[in-house]
C-alpha cells in the first residue's frame, strides 16, 4: 500500500466520518474510489473545527452528535482496507482525539487499520518530533500543510518532514468552497517544488471540474473536500453513495 | 518562569527532527495552529520581542496606562468586610476602577500599540463577558483603527449592555451561534478570520491563552497588576499577603495577579474556577477539578488542561459568568497547578452571587460576576485566617455589565434582594 496518483491530477476526497452516519460514510468511501479516488482522507469529527468553513463544521457537529469516536473512524479505515487493498487511506484529524487516545497507541491503532498516513490540522512540525517517531515506527505517512503564507524555510522542514505527498493550502482562509482559484496555489506550489520530489496536492476551495482541470497545469493532485460534504448534506443517505460516484466522475471529464 | 524553547514536554521530544519548539510553560503551551497561521505568529513573536527592547513603546504604553487608563489602580483595605468575618485582613485590588472597568484594559492596550507598531489596521478579538471587547474595542477607537468582535450569541443575550458599548465604540459586533456559543466558540470564529485575513489583520487576544507566543504577552502586560500590589501593600502594610486570589477563566487576571509574587514563597496563590452548578462534564468549567473531565489536552493553540469527554471531544462549560465559562485555562496556570505553586479551587454560581450581595452591601462595591468567583473564596478564606494576616483579593471588574443577570438571579424587589 502506498499512496500512488495513478491519473494527473490524482484525486483526494475528504468525507466527514459519520456524516450523515458510518455505514453510509463507508458507502460514499467505497464509491468515491470505486469513481476515481485515488485517496481518501477520513475526516474524524471534533466538536471544535477551527480550521473549517461553515459545511465541514456542520457534518462535524452531526456526526460529533452521532457519537462518532476516533475509535470509530480507525475501524471504518480497517473496513475499507479490506474492502479496497489498493486504495490511498489517511486519517484526518484534529489533535485533541488523537492525544486523547496516545499518540503511540493512535499511531500503532491507525498503521493496524491499514491506514496510508495522517493528517493533523493543528500538528506543525515544530511540534512534531514525538508523533514523527511514532509514526515512522509503524510506516505511516505524515501529511503536513503548507500554506501560501508559510516562508521557504518553512516550506523545507514541511517537505523533509512529510511523506506521501505534502498538503498545499490553495488559498488563506479556512476549508469551503469558492467560486475561483487564487494566484497563491500556483504560487505555493512552485515554491514547494525546490524542496521535494514528493507529489503535491491542492487543497481548500476546489470544487467543481474547472477546478481540477487548472490544479492539473501546477499540481499532481486535487482534494475535494466541502463541495463533496456539502452534497452529501443535500442527499438523502441512501442515494449519497451514487450521487458521490457521479460527482467525482464529472470531475475527470 | 519565563516561557522556555525546547523544554521537555508531554508531545514534543526536543531530540527530534525539528527542535525550535518554543512557548513552553514546563511542558505546557506551545503552538498547535493551522499552518497558515504560523508566519503570523512568528511576525509578531519577533514584533513582541523588538517592542520590549524600545524605549518609545514602553514609554508610550506606560504614559496611556497612567493617564488614559487610570494606573496605578488602588489597593483597598476592606475594613467593614475584613471586620465582618472577623478574619484576616482582606485587601482589594482595584481593577475595577480602572477605564473601561475591567483589567482588559492593561492588555488590549499594549496589543493595539503592537498592532499600530506592525502597521496592522484591522483588528479582531474575541470577548466571553464583553469586558475583552469593549477595552478592544475602546482602544481601536483610542488609535483610530478598524474592530471587530466575535462574541457567542448565548453571551450576547447575558451580556447585552457590553454589546451596546462595543457598537457605540464603532466595533462591528458579530455574533458567533455555532456549539455552546460561548468564549470558546468566539475563539473559534476569530481565528478563521484570522486565518483568512492574517496578511492584514491582528488579533488581539484577550486571555492568557492561544498559541505561543499569545500567553507570554498577555501574562506580560498583565502583571503590571502584581508588580503595583506588591509594592502597594509593603509601602501599606509593611509585609507581604499571606495569599493572593484571584478568579480563572482563561487566567489573564489571575496570571497578571500572582506574577510578581512568585518568587515570594511564603505568599500562597489562589486561583478560584468557576463551579457553576455541579460537578458533572458540562455543568462546571473548572479544569483543574479532579474528576471534573479536565485532562492535559490541546484546545485553540495552546496544550493544557481542557475539559473534554474520553473521546477528546471539548466538553460544555456552564457558569453564570460568561468570562469564566471556558473549556481550557492558559498554560502557564497548568505550570503553576502540577508544581504546586498556585492551588486552583472553584466556587459554585450561588456562592459567586451571594459574594455579589456581600461586597455590595458591605463595602459599596459592585463586583463583576467574574471577580465574585475571587470575593467569594476570600469569604471562605478570611474567617480560617489569623487577624494579622493579609489576604489580597483581585478585584479584576465591575458588575455594571451584570446587572440584567442579577436583576433575574437575585430576585431583587423593592431594592432588596430576597435571596442571596
Amino acid at each position: 500500500m502506498a499512496i500512488q496518483f495513478k491519473t494527473k491530477p490524482g484525486l483526494v476526497v475528504y468525507l466527514t466520518a459519520g456524516d450523515p452516519d458510518l455505514a453510509t460514510t463507508r458507502d460514499i468511501a467505497l464509491a468515491a474510489i470505486d469513481n476515481g479516488s485515488d485517496a481518501l482522507e477520513l475526516g474524524v469529527p471534533f466538536s471544535d473545527p477551527l480550521a473549517d468553513g461553515p459545511v465541514i463544521q456542520r457534518a462535524s457537529e452531526r456526526a460529533v452528535a452521532k457519537g462518532t469516536r476516533l475509535t470509530d473512524v480507525l475501524t471504518l479505515a480497517k473496513e475499507l482496507r479490506a474492502a479496497r487493498p489498493q486504495a490511498g487511506i489517511i486519517l484526518f484529524s484534529y489533535l485533541n482525539p488523537v492525544l486523547r487516545l496516545g499518540l503511540k497507541d493512535f499511531c500503532a491503532q491507525a498503521a493496524d487499520a491499514g491506514a496510508d498516513g495522517v493528517l493533523l490540522t493543528d500538528m506543525i512540525v515544530e511540534e512534531a518530533a514525538e508523533y514523527l517517531e511514532h509514526m515512522s515506527a509503524n510506516s505511516l505517512a505524515p501529511v503536513f500543510l503548507a500554506a501560501p503564507t508559510s516562508p521557504d524555510s518553512r516550506l523545507k522542514a514541511i517537505s523533509e518532514n512529510s511523506r506521501g505527498f505534502v498538503y498545499a493550502i490553495s488559498r488563506t482562509g479556512i476549508t469551503g468552497i469558492r467560486s475561483s482559484l487564487t494566484e497563491d496555489a500556483a504560487q505555493v506550489v512552485g515554491r514547494l517544488r525546490q524542496f521535494t520530489q514528493l507529489p503535491i496536492a491542492l487543497g481548500f476551495g476546489i470544487s467543481n471540474a474547472q477546478h481540477v482541470r487548472e490544479v492539473s497545469a501546477f499540481a499532481d493532485a486535487a482534494v475535494i473536500g466541502s463541495a463533496i460534504v456539502q452534497l452529501i448534506e443535500k442527499t438523502a443517505p441512501e442515494q449519497a453513495a451514487v450521487a458521490v460516484g457521479s460527482f467525482i466522475k464529472e470531475l475527470r471529464a | 518562569m519565563e516561557a522556555t524553547g525546547g523544554t521537555t514536554a508531554a508531545i514534543v521530544n526536543p531530540a527530534g527532527p525539528v527542535r525550535s519548539s518554543s512557548g513552553r510553560f514546563g511542558v505546557y503551551g506551545g503552538r498547535y495552529v493551522p499552518e497558515t497561521l504560523m508566519a503570523a505568529l512568528l511576525e509578531l513573536e519577533q514584533a513582541y520581542a523588538d517592542s520590549q527592547k524600545d524605549p518609545a513603546f514602553q514609554a508610550e504604553l506606560e504614559d496611556l496606562l497612567h493617564h488614559y487608563c487610570g494606573r496605578p489602580t488602588p489597593l483597598y483595605f476592606a475594613k467593614r468586610l475584613s471586620e465582618t468575618l472577623g478574619g484576616a485582613k482582606i485587601y482589594l485590588k482595584r481593577e475595577d476602577l480602572l477605564h473601561t472597568g475591567a483589567h482588559k484594559i492593561n492588555n488590549s492596550l499594549g496589543q493595539g500599540l503592537l498592532a499600530r507598531r506592525m502597521g496592522k489596521q484591522r483588528i479582531i478579538a474575541e470577548t466571553g463577558a464583553g469586558q475583552h471587547g469593549v477595552a478592544t474595542a475602546t482602544v481601536c477607537a483610542l488609535l483610530g483603527m478598524d474592530c471587530v468582535i466575535y462574541m457567542g450569541e448565548e453571551d450576547m443575550r447575558r451580556q447585552e449592555l457590553n454589546v451596546y458599548r462595543m457598537r457605540l465604540l464603532g466595533a462591528e459586533v458579530r455574533g458567533v451561534s455555532a456549539g455552546s456559543a460561548t468564549l470558546k466558540d468566539a475563539i473559534s470564529e476569530a481565528m478563521r478570520d484570522w486565518v483568512t485575513n492574517v496578511r492584514s489583520t491582528f488579533y488581539i487576544l484577550g486571555s492568557a491563552l492561544g498559541a505561543h507566543p499569545y500567553p507570554t504577552i498577555v501574562r506580560d502586560f498583565q502583571r503590571v497588576i502584581s508588580k503595583e500590589a506588591r509594592a502597594q501593600i509593603l509601602e501599606q502594610e509593611d509585609k507581604l499577603p499571606a495569599a493572593v486570589v484571584a478568579c480563572v477563566g482563561g487566567g489573564s487576571n489571575a496570571i497578571g495577579a500572582f506574577y510578581s509574587f512568585l518568587e515570594d514563597a511564603n505568599v500562597q496563590l489562589i486561583g478560584v474556577e468557576a463551579g457553576g452548578r455541579g460537578t458533572a462534564l458540562g455543568e462546571h468549567a473548572a479544569r483543574f477539578l479532579k474528576t471534573g473531565g479536565g485532562v492535559p489536552g490541546v484546545l485553540q493553540g495552546t496544550y493544557s488542561y481542557v475539559l473534554q469527554d474520553n473521546a477528546g471531544q471539548i466538553a460544555l462549560t456552564h457558569s453564570v459568568s460568561a468570562g469564566l465559562d471556558y473549556a481550557s485555562v492558559g498554560p502557564e496556570h497548568a505550570m503553576l497547578h502540577d508544581s504546586g505553586r498556585a492551588t486552583y479551587t472553584m466556587a459554585t454560581d450561588d456562592e459567586a452571587l451571594k459574594a455579589v450581595v456581600t461586597l455590595a452591601r458591605t463595602e459599596g462595591i459592585l463586583p463583576a460576576l467574574e471577580s465574585a468567583h475571587a470575593i467569594a473564596e476570600a469569604l471562605k478564606l478570611a474567617p480560617k485566617m489569623a487577624k494579622t494576616d493579609v489576604l489580597m483579593v483581585n478585584l479584576s471588574g465591575r458588575g455594571d455589565k451584570d446587572m440584567g443577570i442579577l436583576a433575574k438571579e437575585l430576585d431583587i424587589k423593592g431594592g432588596v434582594a430576597v435571596k442571596g
